[in-house]
């Protein structure tokens, strides 16, 4: 225990710098997959392709595979990063997005026809149905699973700190080797953390489900 | 398309979307020449780099990489569906004594990093690379297995277990002979999806040190110069998007194959395992 109160400002950093991560990347993870989903209906065929390939593609890669490419090919590429933290978000986000293009494409399936061709009925252009009509319904449908995209994002940012991001399990790693007669307490410290995160939001996941389950 | 969010396009929006096409076409081709061309400055198309693809101690490094990355799944697999399927028993026991501590444990399981768990294996249990990975994946995807499933009984109608019971059966004999066999085969979908997850995770071993495809492509930079970094990694990502995209075709597969019998011949356009797809 000791251990872990000595070390108490090395784990809020860390799980700051956890928080930080997950937050920019889920940022910009939603609003890419939005417009992926976006594309993935929309009547453009070239847009749908390259939607759909890159769903396809970064769904089946390896998250490490990723944070291998943004942190240790991207920079021999002549990408140069300040900080490898920026590695660490694009990959997690770039990631991300395509599990939530996925998850919102299949919450505009969700949204019955009817919704759709009322739209189109009364004149509306296809982005109209899709932003004024279709999108809001489908986001309602789709907040669970969002959520626990989100979920799996907070778990999946302790990649980064195998790839020099100093975030939780960064420095879980530095404490562990440091404090070798008490590893067991320092990473359950570190669990104890992602588990501070992680822990409510499946709270809050399972809650928005029951409260949107009615909803169709 | 499952759903039309737009009419069936006249001459007028026809021409416009080909247009549009050919315009996203051309941007699209334009970054993928803007990357080829860095690529190329930087030299990665030379001859030399991709001639040691010729040597076979090369392909034997990532033979061993790629052998590593299947066994460590399938170990895990083969051990956490059989753990998902017990854990699920316990999670739904009639026993509060039983199921209010599993539900504690799996929700500890599934809110933790993996990369965390197997290195959490690694130093506090002094195992060697591949059971600490192994341990991981299992802990964790037995976890994501046994909430599947539960889901899986979840959705039967109320009326197969009252009947079991109705009967006579046990409320275990009810569960083992009904309900999973049911539960089961409705998630078949969803748990080869989490198999996708499984190979996936497999990676992380890479952090740990177990010595899988990821860090084949490492060792070999480290031996043969990082001018092979490159080919290397980009023959190493293919390998791994394609054996999972296999997987995941599986997964398609049998949702399809599932859903034609449901519905008597009508088939689901697109299967949504989102929740269990994400790791």
């Amino acid at each position: 225990m000791d251990v872990i109160i000595e070390n108490l400002p090395l784990y809020w950093e860390g799980f700051l710098r956890t928080l930080f991560l997950s937050a920019v990347s889920g940022v910009i993870a939603l609003v890419l997959g939005t417009v992926l989903a976006a594309a993935r209906v929309s009547p453009v065929a070239a847009l749908r392709g390259f939607s759909m390939t890159y769903v396809e593609i970064l769904r089946n890669t390896p998250l490490t595979i990723a944070f291998f490419f943004a942190a240790i090919v991207l920079p021999r590429l002549g990408v140069k990063f300040e900080q490898f933290e920026v590695a660490a978000i694009i990959a997690l986000s770039a990631y991300t997005a395509a599990f939530i293009a996925e998850a919102v494409r299949s919450g505009v399936n969700s949204v019955p026809v009817g919704q759709a061709e009322a739209a189109r009925s009364i004149g509306m252009k296809f982005g109209q149905v899709l932003s004024l009509i279709i999108l809001p319904q489908a986001l309602r449908t789709v907040i669970p699973p969002l959520i626990n995209i989100l979920i799996a994002l907070v778990k999946n940012s302790s990649v980064a700190g195998a790839f020099f991001v100093l975030e939780l399990f960064g420095y879980g790693r530095q404490l562990a080797n440091a404090n070798g007669d008490a590893v067991l307490a320092v990473l359950l410290g570190v669990a104890f953390f992602y588990l501070l995160i992680t822990v409510p939001l499946g709270i809050l996941a399972s809650t928005v489900e029951r409260k949107v389950a009615i909803a169709r | 398309m499952s759903s039309v969010l737009y009419d069936v396009p006249g001459p007028k929006a026809r021409r416009v979307s080909l247009i549009g096409s050919v315009v996203g076409s051309l941007l699209i081709l334009g970054l993928l020449a803007w990357i080829v061309s860095t690529l190329a400055q930087q030299g990665i198309f030379e001859g030399r780099r991709w001639a040691i693809f010729t040597r076979a101690d090369v392909w034997a490094l990532l033979g061993n990489g790629i052998g590593a990355t299947l066994s460590a799944a399938a170990v895990a697999a083969v051990i956490a569906f059989p753990l998902g399927l017990l854990l699920c028993l316990m999670r739904i026991s009639d026993l509060a004594a039983i199921r209010i501590p599993t539900r504690i444990v799996l929700e500890f399981l599934r809110g933790m990093p993996v990369v965390l768990m197997m290195f959490f294996v690694l130093l506090v249990f002094g195992t060697n690379q591949f059971i600490a990975v192994v341990a991981g994946l299992v802990l964790y995807n037995a976890a994501v297995f046994a909430e599947i499933i539960r889901a899986g009984i979840q959705s039967l109608p109320k009326g197969q277990r009252e009947a079991g019971l109705t009967i006579g059966l046990t409320s275990f004999q009810s569960r083992m002979i009904i309900e999973l066999p049911q539960a089961v085969r409705r998630m078949m979908p969803s748990l080869v999806a989490q198999l996708v997850v499984l190979l996936k995770d497999t990676s992380l071993g890479y952090i740990v040190a177990y010595g899988e495809l990821l860090r084949a492509v490492q060792v070999m930079a480290d031996f043969l110069g990082t001018q092979f970094l490159f080919p290397v990694f980009f023959v190493a990502a293919a390998i791994y998007i394609a054996i999972n995209i296999c997987v995941s075709r599986i997964a398609v597969w049998i949702e399809r194959r599932g859903s034609k019998k449901a519905a008597g011949g009508v088939a689901k356009a697109e299967p949504e395992p989102i929740e269990a797809e994400v790791a």
